[in-house]
């Protein structure tokens, strides 16, 4: 039984993607939208991002300085392995699982409240693709902003790292640059990237799916809101499992 | 002119309509009255193709919908004007940007001539100086309003309205009937109404069908409404106290 709802709910989500990517109506319309939604999906949650790799950069390093200070470990390690945390996880990850939250639960309360307000039925009147219109913008521009987030969480994840040490003095800035630097393999900084394409892709599409498919009323859309949360996080560890195994292996 | 044939939709086993037959004049207003739930906007939704009918035909000026693959649905909806019972403006739009959304997509115009046709629609229902605002800073009669506007601007030759004037008060109904009137016949398209608004009917009921009991079960002209011997017809009209003295003064009077 649960089986069968699975698949049935795979299906359709494949059959709603297959309308998105189409030809849209007018280029300059869906352009203009896309714009529209980098703004709204990405641009807004910069704040976020830097606030939350901030203090985890911050909170990584004292963790990890108290709990695994030893005199026979070098004392660069706290800052290999804070860089290895972000890098390798927490900023793309960790933070996709943070903007399925909050991207996510937007997208599909959104589309959820056209669907019972009609305003999606008056689209498809006019003769427009609606989940290509509606759509196919979110997740472009879902896509093309993750890349730049990421880098905004690494960048602010080492600020942190650094501002345990400069403001809580609980080592030098010195043993944390050597650490940083450490071994630094690029293709590290890669994986985090194509990695964060794929969550970006799963974020935008399955809570546009779940918002999209939306039947009855404001309680069913608060209800598809969260099921896009549950299902996108769900979704993103397990491909996490998957590609991790596949980029790092 | 649209007609329907034999038309059927069945949900969970239950038949909302039931071997429904009906031609829609156009140059007419022509309405589809019936109790809450009596299946009027699943009728509209089915002429429209948002829903698909078990079984039956649905001639838009001879060309069946039911046949047509999805471009050609498309080409047809361009022809095509809705107003939906919840009016259904896009939030993130203000009034301008809604009209101007249908023309965006579809006409080769430039920006300027666009705008003017919005700005000319959005005049013709008396909105031009709300222009600027969203649709959660207007009323519901004028949102009303801008979803005729919207509905209009592309000049489509088969206008729906689904309730155009439920939750408003007589005489915005008076005034949003007139307007659809006055549409109808000056552009010759054809207009089909819902509604279970007696003024409207007795207003600018071109033509009318009566669907109860998942069948039509009287059609007729505003002329001919009150005057049916049609038991059901009698107790959906006359439900209201108002219009059952209405009518025992008539037939005092004679
Ligand atoms: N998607 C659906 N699934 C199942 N049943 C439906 C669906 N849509 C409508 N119905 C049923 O069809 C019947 C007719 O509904 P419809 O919305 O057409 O009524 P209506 O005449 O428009 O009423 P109102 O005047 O209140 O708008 C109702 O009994 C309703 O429960
Ligand atoms: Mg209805």
């Amino acid at each position: 039984m649960f089986l069968l709802n699975g698949l049935r709910t795979f299906g359709e989500y494949l059959i709603l993607m297959k309308r998105v990517f189409g030809r849209p109506d007018r280029m300059r319309m869906s352009l203009k939208r896309y714009a529209n939604e980098i703004a709204e999906l990405g641009i807004s949650s910069i704040g976020i991002v830097l606030l939350i790799s901030l203090f985890i950069g911050a909170v990584i390093t004292v963790q990890i300085k108290l709990n695994i200070s030893n005199p026979l470990l070098p004392r660069w390690t706290v800052g290999y392995v804070t860089r290895e945390i972000m890098l390798l996880e927490f900023s793309s990850s960790i933070m996709c699982l943070i903007l399925a939250g909050k991207v996510g639960s937007n997208i599909a309360s959104e589309l959820g409240t056209m669907r019972v307000t009609q305003q999606i039925d008056a689209l498809e009147i006019m003769g427009i693709n609606s989940a290509n219109f509606l759509i196919l913008p979110k997740i472009a521009a879902m896509v093309t902003i993750i890349p730049i987030l990421v880098t905004f969480s690494i960048f602010a994840g080492i600020i942190g790292a650094y501002c345990s040490c400069w403001f809580l003095h609980i080592m030098t800035a010195i043993d944390l640059e050597y650490g940083l630097q450490y071994e630094f393999a690029e293709w590290y900084v890669w994986s985090s990237f194509i990695k964060s394409l794929f969550f970006a892709f799963i974020i935008a599409s399955v809570s546009a799916y779940y918002g999209y498919t939306v039947k009855g009323g404001s309680i069913d859309v608060g209800k598809a809101s969260t099921d896009s949360v549950v299902s996108s996080s769900v979704l993103i560890l397990f491909s996490d499992l998957v590609l991790t195994q596949l980029l790092m292996g | 002119m649209i007609e329907i044939k034999h038309l059927h939709k069945i949900f969970d086993d239950k038949a909302v309509l039931s071997d429904i037959n009906t031609t829609f004049e156009s140059g007419k207003t022509n309405l589809i009255i019936g109790q809450s739930g009596s299946g009027k906007t699943v009728l509209m939704k089915c002429i429209v193709g948002l829903l698909t009918p078990e079984k039956g035909e649905v001639l838009y000026d001879n060309r069946n919908l039911l046949d047509m693959n999805k471009h050609q649905i498309k080409d047809l909806r361009r022809e095509i004007g809705m107003i939906f019972q919840s009016s259904a403006l896009f939030d993130s739009l203000d009034v301008l940007q809604n009209v101007m959304l249908p023309l965006n997509m579809f006409s080769s115009k430039t920006y300027i001539e666009r705008e003017k046709r919005a700005k000319f629609c959005l005049n013709r229902v008396k909105l031009s100086e709300a222009k600027d605002k969203f649709p959660g800073e207007i009323s519901g009669g004028m949102q009303k309003r801008v979803a005729i506007a919207r509905a209009i601007a592309l000049n489509p030759k088969y206008l729906f309205c689904d309730e155009p004037n439920s939750g408003l008060d007589p005489k915005t109904s008076l005034v949003i009937d007139e307007l659809i009137h006055g549409i109808t016949e000056e552009y010759n398209t054809t207009t089909i109404i819902n509604t279970h608004d007696m003024n409207s009917v007795i207003d600018i009921g071109d033509s009318i069908i009566f669907i109860c009991k998942s069948h039509i079960e009287w059609s007729g002209n505003k002329d001919e409404v009150l005057h049916s011997k049609n038991k059901e017809l009698n107790n959906f009209i006359f439900s209201s106290d108002i219009l059952r003295k209405v009518k025992d003064l008539e037939f005092n009077k004679e």
